[in-house]
């Protein structure tokens, strides 16, 4: 019981990391109907901006504060500079630009900090106050939450939020009310990119950095946005904790750690068979 | 002249739509665009805010405006009641009235606005939290109108503002029109099916077909006017 019980509380740890990276592609597929096959890879560049400045010095909350910036910032010109020249094209080759994207970062990480695995610091102390998780997991969780809700309250509560809303939703009654709906694309990149980060930051402690390191997070994150249902963000959030959780008990009780991947696959596979809008989504009908 | 169009050209694709057409609108007036189906009405409002691809002058408030955006244009007080209404349907009532005043920044007069509006429309209140999607066809006319409202526009384009309104809640609501314009010296260029009611509200009309203006003049001229009167009054 005890070591189910640990292994529960593990997986809401890295079930809210999922719930990030998910919440951020949530965002990008609301706005542009695209999965961002890129948001993991984005997310991994900034953790070893996140390392860079940790080498040079920098403490532990300014750098992770910083990188937050930096990343913001980055999503905005990665929106300006990669995204918006296709913006009209069709799907494949808006999806082909964003594996494209995937496999520079890739790549550009592995060639400037190679491939060899980094150690990541957690800005948690060592000692665990409670017997069943490790403090990492209790402040990851925090943060997650705390991203959440702000996340949340940006949306729900400020005028800013809710142009957003309403430029990912009715773009042309948007343009109409005099919002800047091409600037409110790239300002959802860039909160998307910010929270990835902080996604990163989170995770690197746990699976250690390499340029691969979010591979997996991101097929997670994925089926944590297809069981909560793609365009809902409430849904995504859910749906990363419960991958998280299901992850590691399963991992740990029924399939073992090397399978812990097909978890995600077959959640994805099922969903889109049995409930392809999710728990949350909106199931669209259309007339013909 | 508040609005000065010159030669406006404007299509879909290969399409043209408009060909050449020139009309004014004097600053604090009220202006009917008539014209049967296909005659360019809507892509004529369109065209005014740089929703379609144009040619030729558009002139507002002395400024050339048909190189600008959308957005541009709506911020220099250009409010658009869109054919279709545009509503943002899964967003609530309020939310929809917020947006309509999203560019302004006097954040106070925007309250006062926005119980104005309530005060116009006391539906709309009843359905503040209510997602606007699931507000009905008249309500969400009524809603159109007040989030154009809400951006204290000086120019008010108006695209069937009637439609699917009952014959009681359209009288009701050019007379809401009516008094705004007067009040508060918004101009006013709508766009009608109904062109009894139209000519009723507007100081003056043009009449389109095919894209060209081939008529003008003050709403009383256009009443006498025969072919007016038996194209489109039907008596």
């Amino acid at each position: 019981m005890e070591a189910f019980l640990h292994q529960v509380l593990a997986g809401l740890a890295t079930g809210g990391i999922y719930a990030s990276l998910a919440l951020a592609l949530v965002m990008i597929y609301q706005a542009t109907h695209l999965v961002n096959f890129a948001q993991g890879e984005m997310a991994m560049f900034a953790t070893y901006l996140a390392w860079s400045l940790l080498n040079a010095g920098v403490p532990y909350w300014p750098a992770f504060l910083l990188t937050i910036v930096i990343a913001f910032v980055a999503g905005i010109l990665v929106e300006r500079i990669v995204v918006r020249p296709v913006e009209n094209s069709p799907v494949l080759a808006i999806v082909v630009v964003f594996i494209a994207l995937l496999v520079i970062l890739n790549s550009l990480a592995g060639w400037i900090y190679t491939y060899t695995l980094k150690s990541f610091p957690s800005p948690f102390p060592q000692q665990s106050p409670f017997r069943y998780m490790s403090s990492h997991e209790i402040g990851a969780i925090g943060i997650t939450l705390v991203v959440l809700a702000a996340i949340y309250v940006f949306f729900r509560f400020t005028p800013l939020g809710l142009a957003m809303r309403a430029a990912a939703q009715n773009p042309e009654s948007a343009r109409l009310v005099g919002i800047r709906v091409g600037w409110m694309l790239a300002l959802g990149w860039g909160l998307a990119a910010a929270i990835g980060a902080v996604a990163g930051m989170m995770v690197a402690p746990i699976v250690y950095l390499d340029p691969n390191m979010m591979g997996g997070v991101l097929l997670y994150a994925f089926a944590a946005a297809l069981v909560g249902g793609i365009d809902s963000p409430g849904g995504a959030v859910f749906g990363g904790f419960l991958v998280g959780v299901l992850e590691n008990v399963l991992g740990a009780f029924v399939i073992g750690n090397e399978l812990k991947l097909s978890v995600a696959l077959v959640l994805i596979v099922g969903v889109l068979l049995v409930r392809p809008s999710g728990f949350f989504g909106k199931v669209h009908v259309t007339r013909v | 002249m508040l609005l000065d169009v010159k030669k406006l050209h404007a299509g879909y694709g290969e399409t043209q739509v408009l060909h050449g057409m020139d009309f004014a609108i004097e600053k604090g007036s009220i202006t009917a665009l008539l014209g049967a189906n296909g005659a360019g009405k809507t892509t004529t409002l369109r065209a005014l805010c740089a929703m379609v691809r144009t040619q030729g002058e558009i002139h507002f408030e002395g400024r050339r405006i048909d190189a600008r955006s959308t957005e541009d244009i709506v911020r220099l007080g250009v409010a658009h009641v869109p054919d279709g209404r545009g509503t943002f349907l899964n967003l609530s009532t309020e939310e929809n009235l917020r947006l309509g005043g999203y560019t302004r920044r006097d954040r106070k007069a925007l309250e006062a606005d926005l119980e104005r509006m309530f005060g116009y429309f006391p539906r709309l209140r009843e359905r503040r939290r209510q997602q606007a999607g699931t507000l009905s066809g008249g309500e969400q006319q009524m809603l159109a109108v007040s989030r154009a409202l809400m951006l204290a526009p000086k120019l008010m384009l108006l695209d069937e503002p009637s439609f699917g309104l009952a014959p009681l809640l359209v009288r009701e609501l050019f007379g809401i029109l009516r008094a705004i314009n007067e009040r508060e010296q918004v101009s006013m260029l709508l766009v009608e099916q109904n062109a009894a009611m139209a000519l009723e509200l507007a100081s003056c009309a043009y009449l389109l077909e095919t894209g060209r203006v081939v008529l003008s003049g003050s709403a009383d001229e256009l009443r006498r006017n025969d072919a007016v009167r038996r194209a489109y009054l039907g008596y």
